[in-house]
């Protein structure tokens, strides 16, 4: 069994391109071997490399106090007090999602999981962003069945709780769906582990399940190419995980780490063997002698190409002080868990790779790993950029039943409950979560401590479809928003960038302009980017593109996790109080596309001082137990976030919104920014006016909670019960 | 009279044990972990608890492979000899495979995984009365994909809690917990040590567990 | 040499995953299934080139382990 011969041709079927072809001469002086030609394709490619996006992440603010870590690593580390910090970061696996749908889910799942505890952080709680194509296609329910299920099944056999997330339904994600996974897991501050192959002599050790065949080229062509009439094809390069042997790894590599021999960790991920032990070798300056006849296998033949890319799951490569071995085979021995000297750290700057006696691959590590292509793509503006802001209210027919159309917005399929999803996870398990899913934000108690930290992914794409830079700004002050709903402080923030092709310049305006748009928002807002993923090509042959889907993940945190405040009312004959400005606004907005089939107008403006203020306000209340509820407004408007309050606690309400010079329908469903719902015991209700009043946030009492219907003025007035059926029934009804 | 001394098994895949080490700790025990791989038990030991989870990843039967593990001979003769054990999901899973429980449980009735508060009612929980009189009702979390109970026909079980208006799961008769012959062994699918802590939900799972470390003390007491 | 052993449920005992798959195959429009079933099929690598002897293990193993007698039936195929 010989190695194919490396031309050109198959140089550009790894998916390089002539350039790279030109740069790998021009970086070993020579043709590439198989092998390296294979190391070349996965570390070059976009997922791995960030080719195109690189420029663009450049600019985004990454300093902050909290911020311990930054971008670079394998996840984010932000300080959260009492000698802790919290590791988190939210990460793609659309593509073999699409492709099977569970094993898609699970495995990007157990990839997160391992991005934290490769840290040194006991992983806390999970979120999901899902992302699919209309609800009434019987191939979408699959996917979404299949894909909750793939979450649920990793998420809770491995034992992290999973307490949030956003599951969004629109056409153009019909063929790429999205699946973001965020994770978040404590540490002790002075036990962070990073990817380092420092200390010439040491050796690197290979520990978890056995290499197979599983995925190779996962990342290189599923992850860097769109979809195609081959895609079928492409099904035995999605790889399978087992969470029972992750949460084994786990409690080895935490129990390893607490030796004190462990010098440096890295999870493989995509690109397996290659891209962890290149990236730990780049991070040092240092290289590596790795011997792949060393590594532990589960099929037998396995070329020294295959044993590279190979994306078998829950592995890791850990680099440990010389001498010390025998005490880190004896924590993956209790474990059952395969443990091997695979290399050595060298201080040549090489990765040397031997196989059979041979070496086969012998590359100079910067220049890959560090020196990776740069691209500047070119970007252009749609031509209908302009047209589709305008929308012009005075030409929109007036709302003839307002009572009808809350219970459509509530029935559809963006708005209704999500609870067909999350009782489908764990969301206990850690003895931690305060808040459960259903309302703004997660709540979970930082273990032994009296503080909290708030959860929350965001984003709305038909914003960002329509303007990137203001969607984008939008997604960051919702998460924010929602954070600060439960009475937490947003502190730092994750992204996970769906786009479609970099290739395409409209696609790459999209991308150049959503990162602009929360690179802004987050300074605006003091909120530091502590890492985070790039999905390109999100976009099928003849089909076309997702949105521009920058999701936000963020992070806040309360002081005294007691004082969370959940979203949903508590009891009846509490003052309902509306906090900041409704304006004359429905473009982009739920109630048009739902209730008129139009998508179109600007996104709602954004007053991102205004948030601000509001965080405060929530923050200060919150701490003072002036409220009983909060919830915020965002999709549906203010006559949806009501309605959300009443039917979650089964308590009614009678308000009348603010509604001077507005549309009845704009007081009720318009989605401007920076307002929340507030619910007080009367006895409270003038401090927290006076509150809001020193806090310069706009607040009205607009009436109380009570009763068994849900009465809004302008217009609304219906039966509580009959709501909660219809919000209730949506998903099970179609997804069984 | 001192704390009760409880011990809590750890098999690989075990989830909930540190939940379970906290709860207890909450009632008023002294817990430690139990490794599965150890076949001898510490001395004086007044209770063992079996935790949730996946243990052995729940492959091939949830809590076949468990009970096997080296520890489990010592568990057997420490339920054998009177002393109380409390097995929660994967624990009574893993109690009904030893044969020290009848019955077994099957995969939920819609065949998903369920996580949400359910309410039981007591009924027969053998000997962990202290604070559970028949007809309370406990308001207590539930997670799992195989919670059905399906009874042994040759094997009657002594129910000790059932399910109030319907089973989340398709349990037979809507049981949620049984005791064995004796009394001392009691399993059930709801977490009561997630029902501990009132930050986090209800708090009537601590009267489940304070039952047990009662029993617990009483056996000791008992030589 | 290697044993097929066929775990299954026994008659009479709900086996919900068969059913969902029933309901699944009659509306792809498989009207004709009457009844599914399922069950595992386990296949063992035995170090023995005794056919009786394997056999024996097998049953072996399906009583102490592979089948939960309560609920489950096994045969073992050739």
């Amino acid at each position: 069994m010989s190695d194919p011969e490396v031309t050109d041709q198959l140089a550009r079927e790894h998916g390089l391109s002539d350039h790279e072809i030109a740069l790998i001469g021009e970086v070993l002086g020579r043709r590439p071997s198989f092998a390296e030609l294979g190391i070349f394709s996965v570390m070059w490619s976009e997922h791995c490399s960030y080719k195109s996006s690189r420029r663009y992440l450049q600019k985004l603010p990454t300093k902050g106090a909290c911020v311990v870590q930054g971008p670079g690593e394998n996840a984010g580390v932000i300080d959260v007090g009492d000698g802790n910090v919290a590791v988190f970061k939210i990460e793609s696996h659309n593509h073999p999602s699409y492709v099977e749908p569970h094993g898609g889910a699970a495995t990007g799942v157990g990839g997160i999981l391992r991005d934290i505890f490769t840290m040194g952080a006991r992983p806390l709680a999970s979120l999901d962003s899902l992302r699919f194509g209309p609800l009434d296609d019987p191939h979408q329910r699959y996917l979404v069945r299949g894909v909750v299920a793939g979450i649920g099944d990793y998420g809770n056999a491995f034992g992290c709780a999973t307490v949030g997330g956003e599951v969004t339904f629109h056409p153009r994600y019909r063929k790429n769906v999205l699946v973001n996974a965020m994770n978040l897991g404590i540490a002790r501050a002075d036990q962070i582990f990073l990817a380092k192959a420092a200390g010439p002599g040491n050796p690197v050790i290979y520990v978890g399940s056995k290499t197979g065949r599983d995925g190779i080229h996962g990342a290189s062509l599923l992850a860097s190419a769109e979809f195609d009439a081959d895609t079928d094809a492409k099904r035995p390069t999605v790889q399978l995980g087992d969470p029972f042997t992750e949460k084994l790894l786990l409690e080895a590599c935490l129990e390893a780490m607490a030796t004190g021999a462990v010098v440096g960790i890295q999870d493989m991920g995509a690109a397996g063997l290659t891209c962890s032990s290149f990236e730990m070798a780049s991070r040092s300056g240092t290289g590596i002698e790795m011997d792949l006849d060393a590594v532990p296998q589960r099929e037998s033949n396995m070329s020294a190409y295959e044993l590279l890319l190979s994306e078998s799951q829950e592995r890791m490569l850990l680099v440990a002080e010389k001498g010390r071995e025998q005490e880190i085979f004896a924590v993956f021995r209790k474990w059952d868990l395969d443990a091997a000297i695979v290399g050595r750290v060298t201080s040549d700057g090489h990765m040397r790779v031997r196989w059979h006696g041979q070496v086969v691959a012998d590359v100079p590590v910067d220049p890959i790993a560090a020196n990776a292509p740069v691209y500047d793509r070119p970007t252009a503006r749609p031509a209908d950029f302009e047209e589709r802001q305008k929308l012009d209210l005075a030409q929109l027919a007036p709302e003839s039943d307002p009572s009808a159309a809350l219970l459509q917005l509530l029935a559809s399929p963006n708005l209704c409950s999500r609870e067909w999803v999350y009782r489908q996870y764990d969301q206990l398990v850690g003895s931690s979560t305060v808040l459960r899913p259903g309302g703004d934000a997660a709540v979970v108690r930082i273990p032994e401590t009296e503080r909290g930290l708030a959860l929350t992914t965001d984003c709305n794409p038909r914003y960002c479809a329509l303007d990137p830079y203001l969607g984008a700004q939008h997604a960051v002050a919702e998460a924010a928003r929602n954070v600060a709903v439960t009475g937490a402080r947003p502190l730092a923030v994750t992204n996970c960038l769906n786009f479609g092709s970099p290739e395409r310049p409209e696609a790459m305006w999209e991308f150049a302009e959503a990162t602009r748009g929360m690179g802004d928002a987050c300074r605006a807002l003091g909120l530091p980017i502590t890492g985070g993923n790039v999905s390109f090509y999100n976009e099928t042959a003849g089909e076309g593109a997702i949105p521009p889907t920058p999701t936000i993940g963020l992070v806040g945190i309360l002081d005294d996790v007691t004082c969370a405040v959940p979203a949903a009312f508590r009891g009846a004959g509490d003052d309902v109080i509306l906090l900041g400005e409704t304006r004359s606004e429905l473009g982009a907005s739920e109630y048009l596309a739902v209730r008129h089939g139009i998508e179109r107008g600007a996104p709602p403006a954004l007053d991102l001082a205004a948030e601000q203020r509001l965080q405060k306000l929530l923050a200060a209340a919150a701490a003072r137990r002036l409220m009983r509820s909060a919830h915020d407004c965002s999709d549906g408007g203010a006559a949806l976030a009501l309605a959300e309050c009443a039917i979650r606690s089964g308590f009614g309400l009678d308000v009348a919104l603010p509604a001077t010079g507005l549309r009845p329908e704009v007081a009720l469903f318009a989605e401007s920014c920076a307002r929340a719902l507030v619910s007080c015991s009367p006895s409270n209700s003038a401090a927290f006016l006076a509150l809001a009043r020193e806090h310069g946030v706009p607040a009205a009492r607009i009436g109380q909670t009570g009763g068994v219907r849900i009465r809004i003025a302008p217009g609304v007035d219906v039966s509580l019960p009959e709501a909660h059926d219809l919000w209730a029934r949506t998903l099970p009804e179609a997804l069984g | 009279m001192s704390a009760a001394r409880v011990g809590v098994l750890v098999f690989p895949g075990s989830l909930d044990d540190r939940d379970m080490l906290r709860g207890l700790e909450l009632c008023g025990a002294e817990a430690q972990f139990l490794w599965h791989k150890d076949a001898r038990l510490p001395e004086s030991l007044d209770g063992i608890g079996v935790p949730g989870g996946f243990s052995y990843g729940d492959y091939l039967r949830c809590g076949a492979m468990a009970r096997f593990s080296p520890v489990m001979r010592a568990v057997l003769e420490f339920a054998q000899s009177g002393k109380p054990v409390l097995g929660v999901c994967n624990g009574f899973q893993i109690l009904c495979e030893a044969g020290l429980l009848p019955g077994v449980l099957v995969r939920n009735r819609d065949l998903k995984y369920v996580c949400q508060d359910v309410r039981v009612a007591v009924e027969d929980p053998g000997k962990f009365r202290a604070e559970l009189p028949a007809g309370r009702g406990l308001v207590m979390p539930v997670k799992h994909g195989e919670g059905a109970y399906v009874p042994d026909p040759d094997h009657k079980p002594r129910v000790a809690f059932r399910y109030v208006g319907g089973s989340p799961n398709g349990s037979t008769d809507d049981i949620a917990g049984v005791a064995n012959a004796a009394g001392n062994v009691v399993g059930l699918m709801p977490h009561p040590e997630h029902a501990t802590d009132p930050l986090l939900g209800s708090s009537d799972g601590g009267a489940l567990l304070r039952s047990f470390l009662a029993a617990c003390v009483a056996a000791r007491t008992r030589r | 040499m290697k044993l097929r052993v066929l775990v299954s449920l026994k008659p009479g005992v709900l086996d919900a995953q068969g059913r969902a798959i029933e309901h699944a195959l009659r509306d792809l429009g498989y009207t004709q299934v009457s009844g599914v079933r399922t069950g595992k099929l386990i296949v063992l690598d035995l170090d023995t080139p005794d056919p009786e002897k394997a056999r024996a293990l097998a049953a072996e193993a399906c009583e102490k382990l592979l089948a939960n007698p309560v609920i489950e039936q096994y045969e073992i195929l050739s």
